[in-house]
């Protein structure tokens, strides 16, 4: 099973850099999102897939599942959404203001 | 006693939760900033004294004992830079007091000076990698707002570049982070430390350690600098100056940190790169500030230098070079905020940053053109200016363990970094008088008071090295040797 997560963040992050190194900003900002999502699932499977009752003793459990991932998960999760949110903003902010979201008219001169 | 360090992290997160309030009451904002940050110096005054004679102070937050959950860990280190962040906060407030304008402190320019002073206090006074991640979250979500805020063209487009590249960079950063809990199942850098000493540091552990310098050089500007000079010369100046004296440190710090507490098993492999990293971005940083006519770029190329300096003292990898970098790291932190607030009344002033527009500004502001060359003569490492104690300890070392090419480079550089600043000062400073008091752009009434605090400490940290070193000695003593640090986190007594 690890295996198979691992192809899948292999291909999560091949297309999320594919989109970073495309000239639209949507597309960058889509493909940030996906590496967050391909770096997730990593830190979900590096340290084995999860199996076993939740760590409450005083039940019949034989094994325990380690639940930090899930909470290391949960934590960026919202730190990427809020960093997502605001890249959102600040591309649609820079489309208004500069006329562009291509890339490569977004390289700029000494003057300005 | 130990719960005061958690006042460091507190006093600025609930003043800037409070400013989002008042945020017409621009007076009272300005005055509610500058008291939060003297209240948080002198706490920071008094760790430091408590850690000087008692050594490295922890906490547990929430009760709970490490390696379970999160420590604040309070060494030497992490207090000399918190002590230096507040500092170089503080003036750059009163910078900014008098030329961020109404604008943007309307619109939560305070509230985000302080989330940001939070992210990057709390980087240097965390002991759990994950914590690390968060308050380096903190600190750049903030600084993404700092380098937005006021919107203008060209601050829009320089903030998309340094928005995605931190993205790019803080993925690659949780990455690291899951493999490092794969191997080693633990998140607290004390507890990793034990557990890479015992089972040692194989090659998959190596590699991820080179995996984190990567994330941790690209936060730096080690090397991977491509992205610094652009943004750092969007914002106002008020702005940059916190970005140059802070933002980089906080990189730097995680490399020492990383790499002096947790993966120090294989000197010739990691500490080799670092080395061969800092002395490529020194040079590479010091043509840039030498090639450069515009103002900004000079500074920010020289932001560049520093960092490789500082890396490649530390990768030498005795306690006196490491002392010899955590000496420069406090004075560049200084120096630079010196550098860049100087710059920017120069800017501020004839309304340009090109150096072959200005001339003769020592005229009308005498005071301006004498703190600007000190503190070039500092940057260079000029005795007995703050930059010297720092370079001549890394010099030494570097020729004692005969890392030659540093001390080579190292010279050579400090060199061109005088030469950079000094065109600075040719151009700015002498030559015909071209602008009358009535032409200046600004005033610069009370923009001076800042400049004077830094001129002031960066004589003094020069001239009382003495009296500076016994702490540095200190905060280098438990980098060289990590056994000290993992004794005060967890708890082991003799």
């Amino acid at each position: 099973m690890e295996i198979l997560v691992s192809i899948l963040v292999g291909i999560l992050f091949t297309a999320g850099l594919y989109l970073v190194m495309a000239r639209s900003l949507l597309r960058i900002v889509l493909g940030t999102a996906i590496i967050g999502h391909g770096a997730l699932l990593l830190m979900l499977t590096t340290p084995g897939l999860q199996q076993g009752e939740p760590p409450i003793t005083g039940g019949d459990a034989v094994s325990f599942s380690d639940p930090l991932p899930q909470a290391l998960i949960l934590t960026a999760i919202v730190i990427n959404f809020a960093t997502m949110g605001f890249f959102l903003v600040l591309a649609y902010r820079s489309y208004k203001e500069l006329g562009t979201d291509d890339m490569d008219k977004l390289r700029g001169t000494e003057d300005d | 006693m130990t719960n005061i360090i958690i006042l460091l992290l507190i006093i600025p997160l609930i003043t800037g939760l409070v400013l989002i309030f008042f945020r017409n009451h621009l007076r009272l904002q300005r005055w509610t900033s500058l008291i939060s940050l003297i209240i948080n110096g002198i706490v920071a005054v008094v760790v430091i004294q408590h850690v000087h004679i008692q050594g490295t102070q922890t906490l547990n937050l929430g009760g709970w004992e490490p390696p379970f959950g999160i420590v604040i860990v309070a060494d030497m280190l992490a207090m000399l830079l918190v002590l230096a962040t507040i500092i170089v906060a503080i003036t750059c407030l009163l910078y900014a007091f008098k030329t961020i304008g109404e604008e943007r402190e309307r619109f939560y320019f305070y509230t985000f000076f302080h989330f940001m002073l939070v992210g990057v206090m709390g980087s240097f006074l965390t002991g759990d990698l994950f914590n690390l991640f968060v308050f380096f979250e903190v600190m750049l979500l903030s600084s993404y707002v700092l380098i937005s805020l006021g919107g203008g063209k060209r601050q829009l487009r320089e903030s998309i570049k340094y928005v995605l590249v931190n993205i790019v960079s803080s993925m690659f950063f949780l990455v690291a982070i899951g493999y490092l809990y794969g191997i080693t199942g633990t998140l607290n850098f004390a507890h990793m430390s034990m557990r890479i000493a015992e089972a040692g540091q194989d090659g998959l552990i190596t590699t991820v350690a080179i995996f984190l310098m990567l994330v941790f050089a690209l936060k730096a500007a080690l090397l991977m600098y491509f992205w610094l000079p652009g943004p750092y010369g969007a914002p106002p100046m008020a702005i940059s100056a916190l970005f140059a004296a802070l933002l980089t440190k906080v990189g730097i710090y995680a490399i020492f940190r990383m790499f002096s507490l947790v993966f120090y098993h294989q000197e010739g492999m990691t500490h080799q790169i670092l080395a061969w990293l800092g002395i490529i971005t020194m040079i590479l940083g010091a043509i840039g500030a030498a090639a450069h006519w515009s103002l900004r770029k000079i500074l920010a190329y020289n932001v560049v230098v520093a960092v490789g300096f500082m890396i490649a003292g530390f990768a030498i990898f005795t306690t006196t070079s490491m002392a010899g970098s955590v000496f420069y790291i406090v004075h560049d932190m200084l120096v630079k905020a010196l550098l860049f607030i100087l710059g920017g009344i120069m800017i501020g002033l004839t309304g340009t940053d090109k150096l072959r527009e200005m001339s003769g500004m020592i005229r009308n502001h005498a005071a301006l053109g004498w703190m600007f060359f000190i503190a070039a003569l500092a940057l260079a490492g000029v005795p007995p200016l703050s930059g010297f104690m720092g370079k001549l300890l890394v010099l030494h070392e570097a020729i004692g363990e005969g890392f030659y090419v540093i001390a080579a480079v190292g010279l050579i550089t400090s060199l061109m970094v005088l030469y950079s600043v000094v065109k600075i000062f040719i151009n700015g400073f002498w030559g015909e008088n071209q602008l009358s008091v009535e032409d200046e752009k600004m005033s610069t009434k009370g923009t001076l008071l800042p400049c004077a605090i830094l001129t002031v400490l960066v004589i003094g940290m020069g001239v009382g090295a003495e009296f500076v070193s016994p702490y540095i000695m200190q905060a280098a003593e438990v980098m060289s040797n990590p056994s000290l640090y993992i004794d005060a986190v967890m708890q082991i007594t003799e």
